[in-house]
């Protein structure tokens, strides 16, 4: 059997599940009230979505990205770290999606909002507030502390999966380049807390599936729809 | 039951009288009976290891948070007052060098320490700088061991370390692997090496080392440190949920962690298992696998019988 099959999730495990609920609460205490700043402008970000400004794309692809780049920093490089050799590159991993989101959404304007115009629009908008509401509230009922919760904008798991609400929110065509490391860190995280035994491993793992199931019937019905015009 | 650690007459006797007085005067001072813990030596030199020693992989990496770095060090301080020695870490396990060298600031740098630490990158030109790294995260001037962690880049490794023995800047040299990882190639190092140590997964399900590495290292003489002797956990869980076996106070067992412990140190050829933990009450269980009687062979089958059958 080859050397890399003996290797199980548990071995990359490298430190315990109460520690990674600790290195939230120091981090939570560490950046308040940054949490409700964050909180706050996310939940303005649909509104801001659906609103008439030519320019709102912009806005909300600038405001996804100063999320992601402040996690790369503020959480990955800075407190993560200090536990794994590996948030160093989650960091990089975070720090590419900013950039991507600068590039695609603010300086090309490719996020597009507009009316809503298929159910996908409809699922993108409950995945997003799942992320921002329920998500954080699961962690509290599934046993970790109110200081311990992870919050929209400021930490890595809310934040990606509402980044793929957002997304899907956009009109035109399925933004893949925005998506790809989104459900990637999902894929990471979820697997790292199953390593771990969290309770809410899963939840990640079942929001990058459905993203990416619902982006795809996206891009299969639009394919389907250019067809038929053609 | 046979004692199977090697206990010198002196220290036999002088156990003995200890023990005696102890009994004697235990009604009028209340105090526990001075034990001895067991030891075996390293083949190499002769210096006398507890056999139980403290993992360091996950229980450690906390990072900077300031409270568990003060419940590791009351985990070291416990594992000091009871009698160990050997600590183990690697530049794998993340902040754990960090928090051992916190926690030997504060307990005053014990004499009793024995540092083991790997080196693990996979460029041995920086070898050096990493295992200077790590002696200044643990804050010692020296290690006793260096092991060249899961084999990685061992031909450029093992000559460092073989070096840094030769020049007084390191006591011991060893190799490392876990889950029965590479144990072809480990036997090759350990009869074409002069090793001291080797570190291989040995507990009461994975027993594969028993068939060439365990027998290799007493014909090499060979130290052996063995890992995962609960399974990261795993299977001190699974058996905890069954009653302690009638027998196991004849082996001086009070509890499952020490059965597990003592079935490992009772092979003639393991010097130290390393089990890890960030709790006081499991390090001080774990320490009692060292005290009292060891099982003989015809117990070590009745163990692993019993256990593979739960």
């Amino acid at each position: 059997m080859p050397e890399w099959r003996t290797y199980t999730l548990s071995d990359l495990q490298s430190f315990s599940l109460q520690t990674y609920y600790r290195l939230f609460e120091l981090y939570n205490a560490a950046i308040w009230p940054g949490q409700i700043v964050a909180l706050g402008s996310g939940l303005h970000l649909p509104h801001w979505g659906s609103g008439l400004h030519p320019r709102r794309g912009r806005l909300i692809a600038a405001i996804l990205a100063g999320c992601w780049l402040w996690i790369a920093i503020g959480f990955h490089a800075t407190r993560y770290s200090t536990l794994s050799w590996v948030a160093v590159y989650f960091a990089w991993g975070f720090g590419i999606e900013a950039a991507l989101l600068i590039w695609a959404g603010v300086i090309r304007g490719r996020l597009v909002f507009g009316p809503r115009v298929d159910a996908i629009e409809g699922a993108g908008r409950w995945i997003f507030f799942f992320a921002l509401l329920v998500q954080p509230l699961i962690g509290r009922l599934l046993g970790r502390e109110w200081r311990q919760i992870e919050i929209f904008g400021v930490a890595p798991d809310p934040t990606a999966v509402a980044t793929l609400g957002i997304l899907l929110l956009a009109t035109g065509r399925v933004r893949w380049e925005l998506i790809a490391l989104p459900v990637l860190w999902c894929a990471i995280s979820g697997a790292m807390l199953a390593a771990m035994g969290a309770p809410d491993a899963w939840i990640t793992l079942v929001a990058a599936l459905l993203a990416v199931t619902l982006a795809a019937w996206r891009t299969l019905a639009r394919r389907r729809s250019q067809r038929r015009a053609i | 039951m046979s004692r199977a650690a090697t206990l010198s007459r002196r220290t036999l006797l002088s156990s003995l009288v200890a023990a005696g007085a102890a009994s004697v005067l235990r009604p009028l001072t209340a105090a526990a009976p001075p034990r001895l813990i067991l030891t075996r030596p390293i083949p190499s030199s002769g210096e006398r290891l507890p056999l139980v020693g403290l993992g360091s992989w996950i229980t450690f990496n906390v990072g900077d948070d300031p409270v568990a770095r003060d419940s590791c060090t009351d985990v070291m301080r416990a594992f000091f007052h009871d009698g160990g020695r050997l600590i183990d870490s690697s530049p794998m396990y993340g902040s754990s060098q960090e928090v051992i060298g916190y926690g030997l600031r504060k307990l005053g740098k014990p004499s009793r320490l024995f540092s083991a630490d790997k080196v693990w990158i996979s460029s041995g030109g920086r070898g050096p700088s990493q295992i200077e790294d790590s002696r200044r995260h643990w804050a010692i001037p020296r290690f006793d061991l260096l092991q060249v962690h899961n084999v990685l880049s061992w031909e450029e490794h093992l000559p460092t370390l073989f070096s840094m023995k030769a020049a007084g800047r390191l006591r011991y040299v060893g190799i490392t692997t876990s889950e029965g990882r590479r144990h072809a190639e480990i036997e090759r190092i350990m009869r074409s090496h002069p090793l001291d140590f080797v570190q291989v997964t040995y507990n009461i399900l994975d027993r594969e080392v028993e068939n060439r590495i365990l027998p290799l290292a007493r014909e090499r003489k060979i130290a052996v440190i063995t890992n995962r002797p609960f399974r990261q956990g795993s299977l001190i869980r699974g058996v905890e949920r069954h009653p302690l076996p009638a027998w196991a106070p004849e082996i001086d067992c009070a509890n499952w962690a020490q059965l597990l412990l003592k079935f490992i140190v009772s092979h003639p050829a393991v010097t130290c298992a390393i089990p890890a933990t960030s709790r006081v009450d499991h390090v001080r269980e774990n320490l009692g696998a060292a005290y009292g009687r060891l099982p003989d062979e015809a117990m070590r089958r009745r163990m692993v019988a019993h256990v593979e059958d739960l």
